[in-house]
């Protein structure tokens, strides 16, 4: 378990990291978001015993960060921001040269090379020089040195920056495989990605910790959340709408488009966690004979909430922005 | 193997594979060769002084390092800060010294390399006539224990900067810095102004004032000292500057 409490990171006045405190355990994979600048990057260059933290404590496992680094680190794989490599060595240099400083020798050393090159795809470029390697290439291999001695604790940051969708999705399914007996944080600016593979979600912005918790109950801040679209052809708006407020599990009703006979109409249940309405208004269409095309529930929707909490309260009223989101952490 | 020798040893042996893969090591030697040739020779007439000596190699040696030691160590520390793998490293369980020693070590012993291929002067001294060997390897020495001095004063200015031509300057002004103190010219001209007890002061901070001893077959511990020490504060040096540059 990698557990971090109250770390605070000053950059001259500013404060970079502002009293994050989370813990994260084997088997899960922690996403971890937020705008640029946010203070994701050195939050894990902490982490990870690059910088110490101005306050705070970092828990690695049973070894403590601060006290105990080389013993701490020796559990840890770290992906850097930008996946730096030495560009005068060959792949298969760099490998051994990372192998070895993990204190891995002889047959185990070439074994963990050569399982890290074809976890990380790498068979291809492993005499090739580092510097002729494309960005796919040189994020994989800087990947490769990460999980070369199977670490039990990973972090990545913007493991899939740079790479195109299928190298994408390779990485992702591999974050997900490890997740299973690791404990994984990751950070990322791409939503999906987060849905993907995230079993909980940390959102930092401006140094705090503005939102933890699952994917899914993310999406479930959002105020559209639970709400249910129905669009129907051969009626009028007047009609539908008299007749959906009748519905017990409704509550208000808004109404999305009406063009050639189409109508849309979003209505929102009384009660977010109970799915009665959806049930309701499928009777109701059938029993009233309607046509309609779609019946919808909406889950939400994580780039709306991302924004919604991390934009500047000034910015955030606006309504082109978005709705408006009260969280409470 | 000690843990803690493994790790230098292995950083060490990539410092070394960095060398000699780009063609930095071989520029390095063939300039180095060239112009050791050309101070002893044509400069100082080797073979008008009639000499069965090495003094008038030897002589040139502080001179010649001022910028070819910089040019081996600029990038020591510069590099990695530029590319960032210097987070890649110090994430490796490996501690800070480990690392400055590993790649000290390296570029020391590539030093070493570059210095032991003028063994044909000696070969030729030995031909010509019969010079004390004793003295000769005492050059030597002390022109490696010179290097080195020269190299950590590299390693620390590379610690400084991510540009390998600021870090270059610097620890070439450093150096000169060093040798001037002894420069006699200067320190008649100083003499001028100061006392004997303050022109000794500054001397004895000269890399040229200890090198001179061993020029002349003389290996004084108090030199050795000189410049072993030189070589442990400046990486010493080298560590507080990457611990601050870490805690931002």
């Amino acid at each position: 378990m990698i557990k971090i409490e109250n770390l605070v990171k000053l950059f001259g006045s500013k404060r970079a990291v502002d009293d994050i405190s989370f813990t994260v355990g084997k088997g899960e994979v922690l996403g971890f978001l937020g705008p640029n600048g946010a203070g994701k990057s050195t939050t894990m260059r902490m982490i990870t015993g690059f910088i110490p933290p101005d306050s705070g404590s970092i828990r690695v496992g049973e070894f403590d960060m601060l006290t105990d680094p080389i013993r701490a680190k020796q559990t840890l794989g770290y992906l850097p921001e930008n996946a730096p490599l030495y560009t005068d060595m060959t792949v298969y240099g760099f490998l051994n040269f990372a192998a070895e400083l993990r204190g891995l020798r002889g047959a185990d050393r070439k074994k963990a090379v050569h399982s890290a090159i074809e976890t990380c795809f790498l068979e291809s470029v492993i005499h090739q020089n580092v510097d002729t390697l494309s960005k796919g290439f040189r994020h994989r291999a800087c990947f490769a040195q990460s999980i070369l001695h199977d670490p039990e604790y990973l972090i990545l940051d913007e493991p899939t920056d740079g790479l195109d969708p299928n190298q994408k999705h390779e990485v992702r399914s591999l974050i997900r495989n490890m997740g299973k007996r690791k404990a994984i944080i990751f950070s990322t600016h791409i939503l999906e990605e987060v849905l993907e593979v995230c079993t909980r979600t940390i959102i930092i912005d401006r140094g705090s910790i503005v939102a933890n918790g699952s994917p899914s109950q993310l999406k479930a801040m959002h105020p559209d959340y639970g709400s249910i679209l129905i669009t129907v052809r051969n009626v009028t708006e007047a009609e539908l709408r008299d007749k959906l407020k009748t519905l017990s599990a409704a509550a208000q009703i808004e109404s999305v488009k009406n063009k050639d006979e189409v109508v849309t109409l979003r209505v929102y249940p009384k009660d977010k966690k109970s799915s009665g309405l959806a049930t309701q208004m499928a009777e109701l269409a059938i029993q009233s004979g309607w046509k309609f095309d779609e019946l919808h529930t909406d889950d939400g929707r994580l780039d709306e909430v991302f924004r919604a909490i991390t934009l500047p309260d000034t910015v955030k009223k606006s309504k082109k922005d978005g709705p408006v989101i009260t969280v409470n952490v | 193997m000690n843990l803690a020798v493994r790790n230098i040893y292995t950083i060490a042996k990539r410092e070394m594979g960095g060398y000699f893969t780009s063609p930095v090591a071989y520029v390095f030697i063939v300039i180095f060769l060239i112009l050791a040739g050309v101070f002893t020779f044509p400069l100082s007439d080797f073979f008008a002084r009639n000499e069965a000596s090495l003094n008038a190699f030897f002589f040139w040696h502080c001179w010649l390092y001022l910028f070819l030691v910089p040019a081996v160590g600029m990038r020591l520390w510069s590099e990695e800060r530029r590319l960032g793998t210097i987070e890649l490293l110090l994430t490796m369980p490996v501690t800070g010294w480990q690392a400055i020693v590993g790649k000290f070590l390296a570029s020391w012993l590539f030093l070493g390399l570059a210095l032991a291929l003028t063994f044909p002067m000696v070969i030729t001294v030995n031909y010509l006539g019969n010079p004390d060997n004793g003295v000769i390897f005492c050059g030597y020495l002390g022109s490696f224990l010179m290097a080195g001095a020269y190299l950590a004063v590299s390693c620390l200015t590379s610690a400084i900067t991510r540009s390998q031509v600021v870090s270059f300057i610097l620890s070439v002004v450093l150096c000169l810095a060093l040798v001037m103190a002894g420069w006699p010219p200067l320190n008649d001209m100083l003499s001028q102004w100061f006392s004997s007890g303050v022109i000794n002061a500054v001397a004895s901070i000269s890399v040229m004032t200890h090198f001179s001893q061993f020029q002349r077959g003389i290996i004084d511990s108090g030199d050795i000292v000189f410049f072993l020490g030189l070589i442990f504060f400046c990486l010493f040096t080298t560590g507080v500057v990457i611990r601050s540059y870490r805690a931002g």
